[in-house]
């Protein structure tokens, strides 16, 4: 059950973020990231973090698809032509890419053993005992991050307000 | 039971997208849609090992990451929407100047 649920998710990640990068128009690719942050939460989910996929689906693939999406739509971006810059970027990336690959997977097999497995309802996270960490042990760094969304609200209104 | 380190390889395969999408795509906002993934790959593997050692700790560096990037997102687009309004252009080959 939890290996179906994992490969039929594992499976949308990989999918949706494969058309991210082969889509050229930016609202196509948009549209695939929003596939592959819902099914993320999903995984988070089997993985017994439930606060954190309620999070991941208002937050992600909520608010901030939304954001990228009006933008998008508010500045008419097309598609992306192929330009001068994008050849060498194809020599670089796609070799990168796949060398970092390489060595994070077989950073992972070499500790397989160590690792172990997951299984539904092997430990779960709730919200209760997310929040007495979050509000006891880490009360400061809290209350420091909602006076780093207030800077980047303010900063955000100042950037793109139009100038006189 | 499904072993942890399918998971692992699953975020490495999407950060591995995620860099090869930020190096070959051309438009600004796409380039900062890639990011977007490498964060969520990144994520997976932090709940992963939370799951992996029982650790609260872990999930609570994911909330952090959330709320880090939603206040990327938004100053972000904003600069992207203040580049637009000067250049007139989203072509990260043409955005190669600090001032105009």
């Amino acid at each position: 059950m939890h290996l179906v649920l994992f490969f039929i998710f594992g499976g949308l990640c990989v999918a949706g973020a494969l058309n991210l990068l082969f889509q050229r128009h930016p609202i196509n690719s948009a549209l695939s990231l929003i596939v592959v942050m819902s099914s993320l939460a999903v995984l988070y989910l089997l993985l017994g973090a439930e606060f954190l996929a309620a999070a991941q689906v208002i937050v992600y693939s909520g608010a901030i698809m939304v954001l990228f999406t009006f933008v998008i739509m508010l500045l008419n971006a097309g598609r992306e032509d192929r330009t001068h810059g994008s050849k060498a970027a194809y020599l670089v990336g796609i070799p990168g890419a796949a060398a970092l690959f390489a060595m994070l997977v077989y950073i992972f097999l070499s500790y397989r053993t160590q690792l172990g497995g997951a299984s539904i309802g092997n430990y779960l996270v709730t919200t209760t005992d997310l929040s007495k960490v979050l509000f006891r042990d880490l009360l400061l760094p809290f209350e420091v991050t909602s006076v780093l969304i207030l800077v980047a609200v303010l900063g955000a209104v100042v950037l793109a307000r139009k100038e006189h | 039971m499904v072993p942890i380190y399918y998971y692992l390889i699953l975020s490495a395969i999407l950060f591995s997208i995620g860099v090869g999408a930020f190096l070959i795509k051309r438009n600004i906002i796409s380039v900062f849609m890639s990011i977007e993934l490498m964060l969520n790959a990144v994520n997976l593997t932090f709940v992963a090992f939370a799951h992996r050692w029982h650790e609260v700790s872990g999930q609570i560096f994911v909330f952090f990451v959330m709320v880090v990037a939603a206040a990327e997102a938004a100053v972000g687009l904003a600069i992207i929407i203040a580049i637009f309004r000067t250049r007139a252009t989203l072509d990260v080959d043409r955005i190669d100047l600090m001032k105009l």
